[in-house]
């Protein structure tokens, strides 16, 4: 009885032995590559942070209005959140690579979903930074353009436009991620549609007043008007 | 180099029946058929009565008028010129008509000119602007002798104006390009000018036409390109100048033309204007600049609200534009309960932040063009309070301080444009 378990643990401590000993270089090889993959994505990063820095990324996450919403999460510039966002993604498909080599059944299929999922999540940040970009260079030129022919509210026209186009961006996004299609363009339709509603409902009835003057000034020739008002500039 | 490429078939072939000239007479249009005839008759009484020995052309550069002015211009009868003032031609004086784009481009019409000014070798041309309707026939020789007998290479206009006419002019071209360029040219955005051939055939051969953005105020790159040239220039007296029906929404494009001609220049001309100070005058024959002092209603109200309104509407946009000095100052002039002053210096501080802007590209430059539009209206609030009951001389010493500070302030704008950030 002794013999057997003596002769039993000897076996089992065997078989952890030899597993290890097969595990081990594979461990090596996980530590290897995540430390290499640290040391490429840390290169990475300072040459994406210089690149951007020399293209002034900055300046055009600010004209973007992503600035501002990082400065109000007190996060870092646009610059830093993007090349920090690049260490770790690189860093993180190295690791997996690593862990790809121990042969954990079960995690290869999640590894290579998520190294299929990166040119997705790629596409849908360059969408969504172009999508600022577009959407705030055209709320400041409908802010200037409203401003400047003295329209009513520049601000809440400004806003709406960015609004609209940023919903519509947003619903990109989420379908290029693949993340609750459904639930996206069921969003998008309410959402696009109420801001329509709301827009139609204080054009046409809160804003009564607002929309005859507005109609008004713009179709109504008021002629004494405009000769006391404009000086000929040149 | 340029060349003529562009120019149509029909167009050539009628150049080339005119042959070689000594005078030419460029005329953009674009939909001037109610004007158009008088102006054309006076062009010609002009060259009749002053030039009558001289081969002479007069090339229109249409925009796509819909209302037909290219054929009014060419069938108008000079016999109606010789019987009305009994002038005669000893030479046969061409018209010709040509339609360079369907959609009107003043810079495009004026390389059509210069095109054909080149081809037909003219010594002397000047370009007259569709909407001038109060010329006469002397505007021609004004214009022209200078460029044809005197050696000089543009002639720049002045005209007898309202005190309130040309803010824009008095307020911000004539004082930032005098401080920067050294030179006192009062219209440098001309409606009207003469110039040599010799300068012509250069601004053709060396403009780069093909950029949009170069071709817009093409007018104001005319007179800085004869300046950083170093070409001849005087200022030749016309007479009083009709000021432009002009509209609330018209003030964006003139800045465009205008101001963003002039802020686009700045750039290739910094070896040139950094190292400049002082002014000096050009020479200037017929009378001076002259002020005319009636009454003229003006909505100051409304001009206020929109400096004010603008000032608070768009601080984000001027929060990238401007320092935070000179935006904290506007928004306290912009929050005064009692008549506010936009001071000169203040205005000149403003100016130079967005031409310095402007050339660091801190926001769209459209869009830095558009913000200085309220602030502008601010400007001429002020400029129209301060000279209300002035005389003329009031009114001239106020824009004489002006240009002064404009002058004074040069380092500030050099500093800003030095600095990388």
């Amino acid at each position: 009885m002794r013999e057997m378990i003596v002769s039993e643990l000897t076996q089992a401590v065997q078989d952890l032995a030899r597993g290890f000993a097969h595990y081990l270089p594979r461990l090596i090889v996980m530590l290897i590559l995540a430390f290499v993959g640290w040391l490429i994505a840390y290169v990475v990063k300072v040459i994406l942070r210089s690149i951007l820095r020399l293209i002034k990324f900055d300046r055009l996450s600010e004209s973007a209005g992503a600035s501002q919403l990082l400065a109000k999460a007190a996060l870092p510039s646009a610059t830093e959140v993007l090349s920090r966002f690049v260490f770790w993604v690189t860093w993180l498909g190295f690791i997996l690579l690593g862990v790809s080599v121990l042969g954990i059944l079960g995690l290869q299929e999640q590894i290579s979903r998520f190294f299929l999922f990166l040119p997705r999540l790629f596409v849908a940040i360059l969408i969504l930074l172009f999508g600022m970009l577009a959407a705030g260079f055209s709320a400041r030129a409908a802010l200037l353009a409203a401003v400047n022919a003295n329209v009513p509210s520049p601000r809440l026209l400004s806003l709406a436009v960015r609004s609209m186009i940023m919903v519509f961006v947003l619903s990109v996004v989420f379908e290029e991620l693949g993340l609750a299609e459904q639930t996206m363009v069921v969003a998008f339709g309410i959402a696009f549609g109420a801001l329509m509603l709301g827009l139609a409902i204080a054009f046409g009835i809160g804003g009564r007043d607002l929309a005859r003057r507005f109609l008004e000034a713009k179709f109504v020739h008021n002629k004494k008007d405009q000769d006391e008002d404009e000086l000929s500039p040149l | 180099m340029e060349d003529g490429n562009f120019l149509t078939d029909d167009f050539l072939r009628q150049l080339i029946n005119v042959g070689e000239v000594d005078i030419l007479v460029g005329l953009p249009t674009h939909n001037n058929a109610k004007t158009v005839d008088s102006i054309v008759q006076t062009i010609r009484t002009g060259i009749l009565s002053t030039f009558p020995r001289e081969r002479a052309v007069i090339i229109n550069a249409d925009g796509g008028s819909h209302d037909g002015t290219p054929e009014l211009i060419t069938s108008l009868s000079i016999d109606d010129v010789r019987r009305a003032s009994s002038v005669y031609a000893l030479r046969t004086l061409h018209v010709i008509s040509t339609k360079y784009a369907s959609t009107p481009h003043s810079g495009v019409a004026l390389r059509t000119i210069l095109a054909a000014a080149e081809l037909l070798r003219a010594k002397a041309c000047v370009v007259i602007s569709p909407e001038s309707e109060n010329i006469t026939p002397e505007w021609i020789p004004d214009l022209i002798r200078p460029a044809y007998h005197d050696g000089f290479d543009l002639v720049c206009p002045t005209y007898r104006r309202h005190k309130f006419d040309g803010i824009l002019m008095t307020n911000l071209l004539f004082p930032m390009v005098r401080a920067l360029y050294g030179v006192r040219i009062r219209e440098a955005y001309m409606s009207e000018f003469g110039f040599s051939g010799r300068f012509g055939s250069q601004f053709f051969g060396h403009n780069r036409w093909n950029e949009a953005a170069g071709e817009d105020g093409i007018e104001l790159r005319f007179t800085l390109a004869a300046v950083t040239g170093g070409f001849r220039i005087c200022q030749s007296f016309l007479g009083e100048k009709n000021p432009v029906e002009r509209r609330a929404a018209d003030l964006v494009p003139t800045l465009r033309q205008s101001v963003g001609a002039l802020f686009s220049a700045l750039e290739p001309d910094f070896q040139m204007w950094s190292g400049v100070s002082g002014s000096h005058e050009v020479p200037t024959t017929g009378s001076d600049q002259q002020l005319i002092l009636d009454p003229l209603r003006v909505n100051r109200k409304r001009l206020r609200d929109m400096f004010v309104r603008g000032v608070s509407e768009l601080e984000s946009v001027f929060q990238s534009i401007l320092s935070p000095s000179t935006l904290g100052e506007l928004k306290r002039i912009a929050g005064l309960e009692e008549e506010f002053r936009y001071p000169a210096e203040l205005w000149v501080k403003t100016v130079y932040e967005f031409a310095a802007a402007y050339r660091k590209s801190v926001i769209n430059r459209d869009h830095i063009i558009q913000a200085l539009a309220p602030l502008f209206r601010g400007r001429v609030y002020t400029f129209v309070v301060e000279n209300r009951n002035g005389s003329a001389n009031d009114v001239a010493n106020n824009i004489e301080a002006l240009c002064l500070e404009f002058e004074r302030l040069k380092p500030y704008l050099l500093e800003m444009w030095k600095s990388k950030e």
